[in-house]
């Protein structure tokens, strides 16, 4: 077995356990937890595929960003784990057979002749796949990447828009009125003698 | 050296996984949204594989927008999650009947 295989084999482990991991455990703070890992075993998947820029943003995205997202969420939510776990038994034998099932048929179309590919020849060392990734980007699909923009624009609105609260008793303050002010409301001049020492 | 058929394999192993994942955990929400990450992920796993055998980088520019489709959505998702806690004070599916679907 060479380094590689033994590299992929190991990864798909992690990979895998982690997944099953993720699907069973009874505290959904482990379960993100899991899932990073399971994240992180992808990007190592991906980088030995050649897709390093893929790879990296895997684990700076998605474990950096969205996966402490989750983990926010899960730890600020007080759950009653209990009435939410009945009844987790009952439907495994059904999931069982689903999972069974369509990974057979999956196995059975993935692994026909086609699909027995050798891979390519390793890329040269000056090879970039960043810049490779930027040239088509920037050119071929820089309309999809305008629009990929706009959805995360609209992502942040959407998220900052449904969970925005007005408190009644918070103190804020309105630029409005603040600009609205005049100096004749806020300031009166008196005479008044001076006083003496 | 690693045939093409292992990859997909791979990603159909996650897939099978994230959907037995659905079924077991179909009450609650958190696990829900968690189970069709890694659904995405497994659909991309296949992208770039594909990718690196054809030699064609267009699979990984695939990958790249899902990533973005995926990342706004688990964002959106979070939001409404944390919505309907704040209301309802649960986030189990069972609880959230109100429109009798």
């Amino acid at each position: 077995m060479t380094f590689e295989a033994f590299l992929f084999y190991f990864f798909s482990v992690v990979l895998v356990g982690s997944a099953v991991a993720v699907i069973t455990v009874r505290n959904p703070v482990h379960s993100a937890l899991f899932l990073v890992l399971a994240f992180v075993a992808t990007a190592a998947h991906w980088i030995m595929l050649e897709a390093e820029f893929l790879g990296i943003l895997l684990v700076l995205v998605y474990v950096g960003a969205v996966m402490v997202l989750f983990l926010f969420v899960v730890m600020m939510l007080d759950i009653n784990m209990s009435r939410i776990r009945q009844g987790f038994m009952k439907l495994l034998p059904v999931g069982l057979v689903v999972a069974v099932g369509m990974m057979a048929v999956m196995a059975m179309v993935v692994g026909a002749k086609v699909f027995q590919v050798e891979p390519p020849a390793p890329a040269g060392a000056d090879y970039s796949n960043t810049e490779a990734l930027g040239q088509l980007l920037y050119t071929e699909y820089v309309y999809p990447f305008e629009i990929a923009a706009v959805i995360l624009l609209v992502a942040i609105i959407a998220a900052i828009v449904l969970t925005l609260r007005r408190r009644p008793d918070s103190r804020y303050m309105d630029p409005a009125r603040q600009i609205r002010i005049r100096r004749e409301d806020r300031v009166r001049m008196v005479k008044m003698e001076s006083e003496k020492k | 050296m690693i045939p093409l058929s292992h990859y997909l394999v791979l990603g159909a192993i996650l897939f099978a996984l994230s959907v037995t994942g659905i079924f077991l955990n179909r009450k609650n929400l958190i696990i829900l949204l968690m189970c069709i990450e890694l659904m995405l992920l497994a659909v991309n796993m296949n992208f770039v594989a594909f990718s690196h055998y054809l030699g064609d980088l267009a699979g990984q520019v695939f990958v790249f927008f899902i990533l973005t489709v995926a990342a706004a959505e688990a964002a959106i998702g979070l939001a409404i999650l944390v919505l309907v806690f704040r209301n309802r004070e649960t986030i189990n599916v069972q609880d959230l009947d109100e429109m009798k679907g």
